[in-house]
């Protein structure tokens, strides 16, 4: 099976609910992702984690945008590039005018690289996790890093079952939005 | 973090996503929009074409030409709504009303005599026509950005302006039940002028409001 193949196929079963295929789908996305940063970023090899987390982050937010009729590799590649090209006019505008945009191809060159060495980031996700509000955090603590589910989570804080769902959904949003604009 | 870390927190509870849940929200923003613009239409302005006791055959060329061009806005609206779609047909879509009532008001101006054709082109609502059109696209036009803001739009300010083109000719939709004009010049400048507004406004609002 081809990348776009098996990578579609987890996609699908992530988003009817399967856990452990969304777990697969994202660790072999990021080491396309890795690869397709690196070689982007040569300058700034620091920042590549970081922006593999980004799109990680921004993947799982916005994968109710995933058209199952479309190519999932264009999706990607997408929102690698958006994230990249946001990340060159936060942060290198000035430098960003040397280096020409997307001299690659496209979708195609995303996946024909994979690295899996899973490196730390610059940035410190769990930092910006506890700066969250308690409905934000304590669903994503509970439900997303200590594996409980919803019921559990809603009995352990007093919150519904519906305002965990939503803290978890509103929380990894607001996450987004810090790395974007750190407070 | 580290990422295998990030990656087994998003995966982990992870709820399925509904198939249709992105264009729930559009069509949801797009029908309430349409609604909210009739609405503002009947009680600021009054649904004269439907009152008078024969309706002219032109209130259903302007009703037609604004529902065919926001179908093609509709349609550009929900590709730049997901990433990696392209546009190319979409844009085909879109450019196909004006240029169909372009080559009718063109045939009409010719047609005219030339101290007719003054009258063909302005009215006697030309002044407010454009602006009455971009009012009753507000509300469609706050929706349509708010359904964006659900979305990933990779092309901010076109996306943006896609939900203006969308508001603009629901606008002029609305409009059409009012206004008393008739001439086809009249309407290739100025419900045109008036649906471009919100397109413009939207393109400009799209890049500051649509960042994710």
């Amino acid at each position: 099976m081809d990348t776009e193949e098996r990578l579609r196929a987890w996609m699908l079963q992530a988003l009817a609910g399967d856990a452990p295929a969304y777990e697969r789908f994202l660790k072999a996305l990021a080491a396309h992702l890795r690869a397709f940063f690196r070689r982007r970023l040569v300058q700034w090899p620091d920042a590549v984690e970081d922006l593999v987390q980004d799109t990680l982050l921004a993947v799982h937010n916005q994968r109710h945008t995933y058209d199952a009729a479309a190519p999932l590799t264009a999706w990607v590649h997408a929102i690698a590039r958006y994230k990249w090209i946001d990340w060159l006019r936060a942060h290198a505008a000035r430098e960003a005018l040397h280096e020409p945009l997307d001299a690659e191809g496209g979708a195609g060159e995303l996946f024909a690289h994979s690295d899996g060495e899973a490196a730390q980031a610059r940035r410190d996700l769990d930092q910006l996790l506890v700066q969250l509000p308690d409905k934000q955090r304590l669903p994503i603590l509970y439900v997303k890093l200590q594996g409980l589910s919803v019921v559990e989570t809603a009995r352990l804080t007093g919150l519904s079952e519906s305002a965990v769902k939503v803290g978890v959904h509103r929380g990894l949003k607001a996450l987004a939005a810090r790395i974007r604009r750190p407070a | 973090m580290k990422t295998d870390d990030l990656i087994h927190l998003l995966a982990t509870g992870a709820q399925p996503v509904h198939r249709h849940a992105l264009a729930r929200r559009f069509v949801g923003a797009a029908l309430a929009g349409a609604v909210l613009a009739g609405a503002l239409m009947a009680l600021l302005f009054g649904p004269r074409a439907l009152t008078e006791d024969v309706i002219d055959p032109m209130f259903w060329g302007k009703l037609v030409f604004a529902l065919a061009w926001a179908a093609g806005g509709w349609v550009l609206l929900l590709r730049l709504a997901r990433p990696g779609n392209t546009v190319a047909r979409a844009l085909g879509a879109v450019a196909l009303p004006p240029l169909v009532l372009a080559a009718l008001a063109a045939a009409v101006w010719v047609q005219a005599a030339p101290d007719q054709r003054l009258a063909l082109l302005l009215g006697s609502t030309w002044r407010s026509c454009p602006f009455n059109i971009a009012l009753l696209a507000v509300p469609a036009l706050a929706l349509g950005l708010w359904a964006l803001r659900g979305a990933a739009p990779t092309r901010p300010a076109a996306a943006g302006a896609g939900a203006g083109l969308l508001a603009g000719a629901l606008g002029a939709a609305a409009y059409a039940f009012h206004c008393p004009e008739t001439a086809a010049p009249f309407i290739a400048v100025w419900y045109v002028a008036g649906i471009a507004l919100p397109t413009f406004a939207g393109a400009v609002l799209g890049r500051r409001l649509l960042r994710w």
